[in-house]
């Protein structure tokens, strides 16, 4: 693809980056944070085209050191993200034991 | 690389789960679908990568590295303790940027020599930023981690060391694209690592979290650009989408505290903090009462805010300060919780937190909500917080937090501090709450200290 057809696809994907998060409230500036610290975990592909097309041993062993710190970061990064939003499911279990709590 | 139709097109379709996925994350209701996306995309885009009928060399490598990164990332995100959550973010944010980092050193040295300007350009622009994501989040990380001080690091004429490594840089980039030998890359990363350290070196205490979403953005940036050098378009659009969301969260963090980018990152915090630690102040008076007082004095109020703050949730006593809550509400006082925006590690932490020890998600007021009310409180119980309910951001100028807004829990008619000691918070100063003639302090472990008054509450 060429240089032109690549900075349109930049300059609109930033518009489309403000857009998104533009709403988001207070209470989920971390999970937000850290959803986005796993996308950019997408790397990984970087990391296994590289190391794919590799040809001396220096390239092999920093490509595969890519690989490596991508997969950590990508699933880390949605595992951690997932965790944290799972604190904020059980609101309907949490009202019915305060229900109990004030009886 | 001729890559097929239909690989364009599902890198289309994981693009757009990515946007998704953002927009999902925005909104309570749906964040937990945004992760789903958000991985399953990744996912997709990764299987999908090894039937494009790109020549894949090295493949046991790859797949036992994919292995390998897959089980630490999941068992260090599942492991940790929901305190320690935001320097795990932000070390996963490092490794992020040291693989984009990584990517480009290797496509450097597979092109010898051959490329164009523009490739040069963008393979630099990825190691420079790549490097500076991965060693600032690492000090980042240590900060957190309270392996290092919280406190600001000020080296002798660090501002200047600083600069000079960043024009070190950038000169020593613009020779790297003019003549591309690997012994200026390597130069270039020793001074992109180096200058990652000394710019997050003086950022201290509440500020953190602020670098830390810069530092996502940055790594976003690093991976747009090694799209670029790459030719993939999937790359390209995700990196532009973190770094695009990421600034402008920084820019909406940054705001929550009452100061503008600049001033986090340059302005107090890397002044002169020395004068603003007034250890002088732990000789004074403070008055401490024992359980049962406190308890006598939530009993009997007509209204109760709780300030739950990051000493609650290292002790983890938010079930116990639940039950607290529970208790008053059912003698019939008036119970809420104020939330500071960065209330805990980062902004929305305690949130999590509390959500954790599932404390009712309406009862959480956020600090615009809630400041009005505090003239009309009777007691405000401050489970170990400090910084954010310090009155010296309103009044002391020479304060590092000065300028942030806080809590106002000074206008409340009486104040109770659960606190481990008179050590002060996060940001290293000292409040001058503590001594005042209408705050109470209980010393101690805040779960201990509040199952003793729950217990005092239950026999009143």
């Amino acid at each position: 693809m060429d240089g032109v057809a690549l900075l349109t696809i930049f300059v609109l994907s930033i518009f489309v980056g403000f857009e998104v998060v533009s709403k988001v409230s207070t209470v989920l500036h971390t999970p937000l944070m850290s959803g986005a610290n796993a996308i950019h975990g997408i790397v990984l592909i970087g990391g296994i085209i590289v190391t794919g097309a590799a040809e001396t041993p220096l390239e092999v062993i920093l490509g595969a050191l890519a690989v490596l710190l991508g997969a950590i970061n990508l699933v880390g990064g949605f595992a951690v993200t997932d965790r944290m939003l799972e604190m904020f499911k059980p609101k309907k279990p949490a009202a019915a034991s305060d229900r109990e709590g004030e009886a | 690389m001729s890559t097929p139709t239909w690989a364009q097109l599902t890198n289309l379709g994981v693009a757009v789960l990515f946007i998704l996925s953002l927009k999902a994350l925005s909104s309570p209701k749906s964040a937990r679908l945004g992760t789903v996306l958000g991985a399953f995309g990744a996912t997709a885009a990764t299987v999908l990568l090894f039937f494009t009928g790109i020549e894949l060399d090295n493949l046991a490598v790859i797949i036992i590295m994919i292995a390998i990164g897959s089980v630490i990332g999941w068992v260090s995100a599942r492991r940790v303790k929901m305190t320690a959550m935001p320097q795990l973010v932000a070390l996963f944010n490092g490794v992020g940027g040291g693989a984009a980092g990584l990517v480009a050193v290797v496509e450097f040295l597979h092109a010898d020599g051959e490329g164009s300007f523009l490739f040069w350009l963008f393979t630099i622009v990825t190691v420079i930023i790549g490097s500076v994501a991965f060693s600032g989040s690492i000090v980042t990380y240590l900060k957190l981690q309270e392996v290092m001080t919280t406190r600001p690091v000020v080296l002798p004429a660090g501002k200047w060391v600083t600069i000079l490594v960043a024009l070190a840089t950038v000169a020593v980039a613009v020779w790297a694209i003019v003549n591309p030998a690997f012994w200026l890359i390597l130069l270039l990363l020793a001074l992109s690592l180096i200058f990652g350290v000394l710019f997050v070196l003086p950022v201290g205490g509440a500020d953190v979290p602020i670098v830390i979403s810069l530092l996502n953005a940055c790594t976003g940036l690093a991976v747009a650009a090694s799209g670029y050098v790459l030719n993939n378009v999937l790359l390209l659009i995700a990196g532009t989408l973190v770094g695009a969301s990421g600034t402008l969260l920084t820019t909406l963090m940054a705001k929550a505290m009452g100061r503008p980018l600049t001033a986090t990152l340059f302005g107090a915090f890397s002044g002169t903090t020395a004068g603003s630690t007034a250890t002088s102040n732990s000789d004074r008076p403070v008055r401490s009462g024992a359980p049962n007082d406190i308890a006598i004095m939530l009993g009997f109020a007509n209204k109760v805010i709780l300030v739950p703050g990051y000493g609650l949730a290292v002790a983890q006593a938010q079930s116990t300060l639940r039950e607290l809550a529970e208790l008053l509400a059912s003698r019939g006082v008036d119970v809420d919780y104020a939330i500071h925006p960065v209330a805990g590690r980062m902004p929305g932490h305690m949130n999590v937190l509390l959500a954790e020890a599932n404390v009712p998600y309406e009862q959480l007021k956020e600090m615009d909500e809630i400041n009005p009310e505090f003239a009309s409180t009777d007691v405000v119980l401050v489970v170990g917080a400090n910084d954010v309910v310090n009155p010296a951001a309103r009044t002391d100028t020479s304060a590092p937090i000065y300028g942030m807004p806080i809590l106002d829990v000074d206008a409340a008619g009486q104040v109770v501090f659960l606190k481990r000691s008179m050590r002060p918070g996060f940001a290293g100063i000292e409040n001058e709450l503590l001594f005042d003639p209408k705050t109470t302090l209980l010393f101690g472990d805040a779960k201990e200290s509040l199952t003793k008054v729950v217990s005092s509450l239950k026999s009143l």
